[in-house]
């Protein structure tokens, strides 16, 4: 844990030095939701359908951006960091591995809380719909749901072998997942097969876990969305712990 | 009394894949000397110098450092070394002070950073950004790193590559400075001239083994000891009186010059004395001494760049 504040700090204030990361992570995800919601919900007559999706998936789909975004650019730091050997001159100090690799975590989840509170101060001021949700909940939800995306974002940042790539190969792991998440196409109307893999999927888990606590259910209806975000954060973590490279 | 070793490394083997980097090394390095491992690009000295750190895990040999192994006790010995890596970079909008005190906080010694920024010319760019620095000004601030606890041993690995010749003499006479405060180093680097202004001992190290150690004047007498006297006269006589020299073999070149070559260290002492007593009329005296990098071609049989 030693350094691992200072780190941290340090990485929020280099992070908020880079205008266009800022505005990327925070501004954008906020005027999507603010923007779609108003043009989809804003109409006089929405059907059934159109309604459902505002009321849930809207919000869903946008703190799943800021999640998948969260990654993304995890990914890229990390990738850059070790081209260019910052890790490998961190790792000659007496900083611990490990709380390297957590303080890019911290000030990923941070910045994923201030974009959530971002979201909910839009959302309370221009959304359509009332919103009755527990946020403390939904932030908690929206935290086990980044953590274990993040934990599969180590490890493509663990095999891909430049920072060119990092980018890339982030993107083609992770919006594929999106799609079969759940949040388009109901996961009991997919073929038999792409259930199976979507079952596999972290971000099927998270989708279910959010869009669930979103409508006010409680944590026990998604002990399983749980369960298999902790899975997938293990069985990512013990891996990218065996094959990640400082160099 | 001969000085304590600091550094012990027996037998040091490391490969990658099938490529062999470090090939059977072993050295000793003193408290208080400038140790240079010297060779090209790609000889095995950053990997030798890694292990030594305990950044890098070697296949086979023993490596102990003030005492301690560098890899099971890692996390003590960076608390007493300093290291600065090749080509090492930092966050690109991290400032030079950010740094500084984020290095000072990982560590239960430290001196004061201002000072230290001070020492190294850096105080004016304590808001800098590193991306903002130039090559000289990010290689001292790596220096201040390796600096911030105070160490007893510090390790400097291709410090001044890239560097122009006035930044170079600048980080030279730092290096001067830190042995002053009675500091061990460790360095390496691929210029010749830098080891042999710099290096009170120094190992050539080539395809992954040593090739020898000793002072570079040490290595210089012992492989090349040949000294040559370059002169120009009208005096004809000159060739057979300074050939009666002990041990000078004398011969002239095309343009006329006579040229003197010799092992003996009092060379140039015979030489002198024998144009006095014969007054002998020099319009021109040159000498040549060999330098490390002769050394080297003579050890390796290719130069140092090639």
């Amino acid at each position: 844990m030693h350094g691992l504040w200072n780190l941290t700090w340090l990485e929020i204030k280099i992070f908020a030095r880079e205008p266009l990361g800022f505005i990327g992570t925070i501004v954008i995800p906020v005027i999507m939701f603010v923007v779609m919601g108003r043009a989809l919900g804003g109409r006089a007559d929405p059907s059934e359908r159109l309604q459902a999706f505002v009321s849930a998936d809207l919000p869903v789909f946008a703190v799943m951006l800021i999640a998948l975004n969260a990654v993304l650019s995890l990914v890229t730091i990390i990738a850059i960091y070790r081209e260019s050997g910052i890790l490998k001159r961190l790792r000659a100090t007496p900083l611990r591995p490990h709380t390297i690799l957590t303080a890019h975590v911290l000030v990923k989840l941070i910045f994923t809380s201030i974009t959530l509170a971002l979201l909910a101060a839009a959302g309370r001021r221009f959304y359509p719909v009332a919103l009755d949700v527990s946020w403390f909940s939904f932030a908690a939800a929206l935290i086990v749901s980044s953590v274990s995306i993040m934990s599969l974002g180590f490890l493509v940042a663990s095999l891909v072998p430049t920072a060119r790539f990092a980018q890339p190969v982030g993107t083609l792991v992770l919006y594929p997942m999106l799609g079969m998440s759940g949040l388009f196409v109901a996961i009991d109307s997919m073929p038999p097969a792409m259930q199976a893999v979507a079952h596999v999927l972290p971000l099927t888990y998270a989708v279910s876990l959010l869009r669930g606590i979103w409508l006010g259910e409680g944590w026990l209806a998604h002990g399983w969305d749980v369960a298999g975000l902790m899975v997938v954060f293990t069985v990512c973590t013990a891996l990218s712990s065996r094959v990640f490279r400082w160099e | 009394m001969p000085a304590q070793p600091v550094i012990q490394v027996a037998g040091l083997r490391k490969r990658y894949g099938s490529t062999v980097a470090v090939d059977d090394v072993s050295f000793e390095v003193y408290d208080g000397e400038i140790f240079g491992l010297i060779g090209p690009n790609g000889a095995g000295k950053t990997t030798t110098m890694e292990c030594v750190e305990g950044v890098r895990k070697s296949d086979s040999g023993r490596i102990s450092v003030l005492g301690l192994d560098p890899i099971k006790d890692v996390y003590a010995l960076q608390q007493r070394v300093g290291v600065q890596l090749q080509e090492a970079h930092l966050q690109k909008r991290i400032k030079v002070r950010e740094a500084v005190e984020l290095w000072a906080s990982l560590y239960r010694t430290k001196v004061d950073h201002e000072k230290l920024l001070g020492q190294l010319g850096l105080q004016d760019k304590r808001h800098a950004w590193f991306m903002t620095l130039s090559g000289g000004q990010k290689q001292r601030l790596f220096i201040a790193l390796a600096l911030i606890n105070d160490p007893e041993l510090v390790f400097l690995d291709e410090l001044t590559t890239g560097l122009d010749p006035q930044a170079r003499h600048a980080i030279w006479d730092l290096i001067r400075g830190i042995r002053a405060r009675g500091k061990t180093i460790f360095l390496t680097t691929h210029l010749m001239e830098e080891a042999e202004r710099l290096c009170d001992r120094v190992a050539i190290i080539d395809h992954g083994r040593i090739v020898d150690i000793n002072s570079p004047s040490g290595l210089i007498r012992r492989h090349c000891p040949e000294r040559t006297v370059i002169l120009t006269t009208d005096d004809a006589t000159a060739e057979a009186t300074l050939g009666a020299l002990a041990g000078a073999r004398v011969s002239r070149d095309d343009t006329g010059s006579v040229i003197v070559r010799g092992d003996a260290a009092d060379l140039m002492t015979g030489v002198i004395q024998c144009l006095a007593d014969h007054r002998i009329r020099v319009t021109d005296f040159q000498t040549v001494v060999p330098t490390l990098e002769d050394v080297f071609l003579k050890l390796t049989g290719h130069t140092i760049r090639s």
